[in-house]
């Protein structure tokens, strides 16, 4: 898969436990640099629960993930985006009374380095920084065509403009893997093309490894490389699109949510 | 837009600056004293709105941190012969590590329960001043005497309208200082604890770190205004610091208007001057009075004074050029 031999990300044999319930059973899968891998499987599978794990709000039981061959699972939280994994949440969560721009520019917090005392003394090193971020976030701002509302606070913006922003503001923390979990919900038909097509860009111009959880099948199906399938907490099938579309075990797991 | 926008402030704030450098030489000695002792309330409001308008942290003790600021100066010129101006970095030091090392625990709670954990500080700290074992530094139930400052340089000033000058340059320093620090990367990752702590997290923001630094930050403010308000007042005495004072700043900061620089300085005046006018008007029921106004004000300016202005301002600035 990958020419140097490590995968970008590696999630080796990871489990979790909620009380008597395990969410993760045992998941191994990689992802390979410079691809758009499509995480698949009916609700309840652990596939958000196993973001959660990637951006550490939740730690496994059991289990190791490397980033760049690197063990993550103990570093804090706060320092996941500077190492480059960057993520957006299914059900938004942007900081509502901040404007998008605002909202963009935290993005960007994990890149600079001023603190508290460089900034209540307005050194000139923070005046640098602020314009560079500020450069960074509108130049997303513009990508995504949020110009038109860069000063509106983001509670007052319809949903689908919200998840824009949550792209943006996660795209400012120059990831190398991106990890989106359900872009496409609640887009319709012409907004899920958009969304589309960039996904391909932000992999193919911007160079960044996208990770996604999504149910809208033929959006995963046309733009994953790769697709791994979940099921109750393990993974059933991992492989090209087509195979895994094909594959009896998927097949059987969404008719039987489906026929539910 | 932007550019009318920020020449309208500039012009509110030199016409504010003339204001205060006038009002001195036209109101009584006492009136002076007064605003003397609004801006040392503004100073240790917008520390306050630091830590709860703008982080979430809420807070009813920082009547403590006033306290202790207070005292510290009190003491270092009671004891140590310090001069006065020299005392105030020494309280806001002093705050600044004490609000960190309580913001530590604090980290634990949330909402109402921080709201307690620092109402029991409000508590304590008037019975913790009059302790024996402190009582030679704190002078117990006394409380500490010290002297008004005479203005230096042979200024033509009175008293009252130097220390009105020393501390509005201080108010100056800490506002310009404020401002700087919520204008950025800082002030974003505060509001961001704020909104949603966990995708702060999940955007490099080391919350525990920003939110006991954000404490001491707030409590240095406060310490300065205590300080401020102990060399204004002359004197310092456990009783002085009761709950009461900690509810009070919280009302300055709810009435000028949460998360916001300038709300500060207004709630600062509402804490400062309502109380008197509620005098005036009923000498038996003064509290019923202010508690009409305090109704009155929540009712007319949910979004604080601060809020109120910026709404009338955008009416203002807005209607012309959109015809």
């Amino acid at each position: 898969m990958s020419a140097e031999g490590t995968p970008l990300l590696s999630v080796r044999n990871v489990s979790i436990r909620f009380g008597g319930i395990v969410a993760l059973d045992g998941v191994s899968f990689d992802v390979a640099a410079g691809t758009i891998a499509g995480l698949i499987g009916p609700n309840g599978a652990g596939k958000t629960t196993l973001f959660n794990c990637l951006s550490r709000l939740y730690r496994p039981t059991g289990g190791a993930i490397l980033f760049e061959g690197m063990p993550i699972l103990a570093t804090p939280r706060h320092r996941i985006a500077a190492l480059g994994l960057g993520r957006t949440f299914q059900n938004l969560a942007l900081f509502r009374s901040m404007s998008v721009l605002d909202n963009v520019r935290i993005g960007a917090h994990c890149r600079m380095r001023q603190g508290f005392l460089a900034h209540a003394l307005a050194l000139p090193a923070v005046r640098r920084e602020e314009e560079a971020a500020r450069a960074a976030a509108a130049e997303l701002v513009a990508l995504l065509d949020l110009q038109p509302v860069a000063d509106v606070p983001v509670a007052a913006l319809p949903f689908g403009t919200q998840k824009r922003v949550e792209l943006a503001r996660a795209l400012v923390t120059r990831p190398k893997l991106l990890l989106l979990d359900e872009p496409a919900g609640g887009l319709n038909h012409e907004e899920v093309d958009q969304l589309r097509s960039l996904i391909r860009d932000i992999r193919d111009r911007i160079g960044v490894t996208v990770l996604l959880v999504e149910h809208h099948m033929s959006l995963v199906m046309s733009v994953s490389d790769k697709v791994v399938a979940l099921n109750f907490g393990r993974v059933i099938a991992d492989g090209p699109p087509a195979a895994v579309q094909a594959d009896p075990d998927v097949v059987r797991a969404y008719l039987g949510t489906e026929a539910a | 837009m932007d550019m009318t926008d920020r020449t309208w402030r500039r012009i509110g704030l030199a016409a504010l600056l003339a204001l205060a450098c006038l009002l001195p030489f036209l109101v009584s000695s006492y009136r002076t004293f007064q605003l003397t002792s609004a801006l040392s309330y503004a100073i240790a409001l917008l520390g306050l709105n630091i830590l709860t308008g703008y982080n979430g942290q809420i807070s009813l003790g920082h009547g403590a941190f006033y306290a202790i600021g207070a005292y510290v100066a009190a003491i270092l010129m009671d004891r140590f012969g310090v001069p006065y101006w020299a005392t105030l970095p020494a309280a806001g030091a002093v705050c600044l590590v004490i609000g960190f090392l309580f913001g530590l625990p604090a980290l634990r709670l949330e909402g109402l329960y921080l709201a307690l954990a620092t109402f029991a500080l409000a508590l304590a700290t008037p019975q913790i001043l009059k302790y024996k074992l402190l009582e030679d530094w704190t002078g117990g139930v006394q409380g500490i005497v010290i002297l008004k400052p005479d203005p230096p340089f042979g200024l033509p000033l009175d008293q009252d309208q130097w220390l009105y000058f020393f501390t509005l340059v201080v108010a100056i320093v800490m506002f310009w200082l404020g401002r700087n620090l919520l204008a950025g990367r800082i002030g974003r990752a505060l509001v961001a604890i704020r909104d949603h702590p966990i995708a702060a997290e999940t955007m490099g923001v080391d919350t525990a770190f920003y939110k006991a630094t954000t404490f001491g930050v707030s409590a240095l403010y406060t310490g300065v205004a205590g300080a401020l308000g102990a060399i204004v007042i002359q004197f310092v005495a456990p009783d002085s610091f009761t709950l009461f004072l900690s509810i009070t700043l919280l009302v300055g900061i709810v009435v000028g208007g949460l998360a916001s620089i300038s709300g500060a300085l207004w709630g600062a005046l509402f804490i400062q001057f309502v109380p008197n006018v509620a005098d005036h008007i009923s000498k038996a029921a003064p509290w019923a009075i202010y508690g009409l106004f305090l109704i009155a004000f929540m009712y007319l300016m949910p979004t604080g004074i601060a809020g109120f202005l910026r709404t009338l301002a955008a009416r203002l600035t807005r209607r012309p050029s959109r015809r």
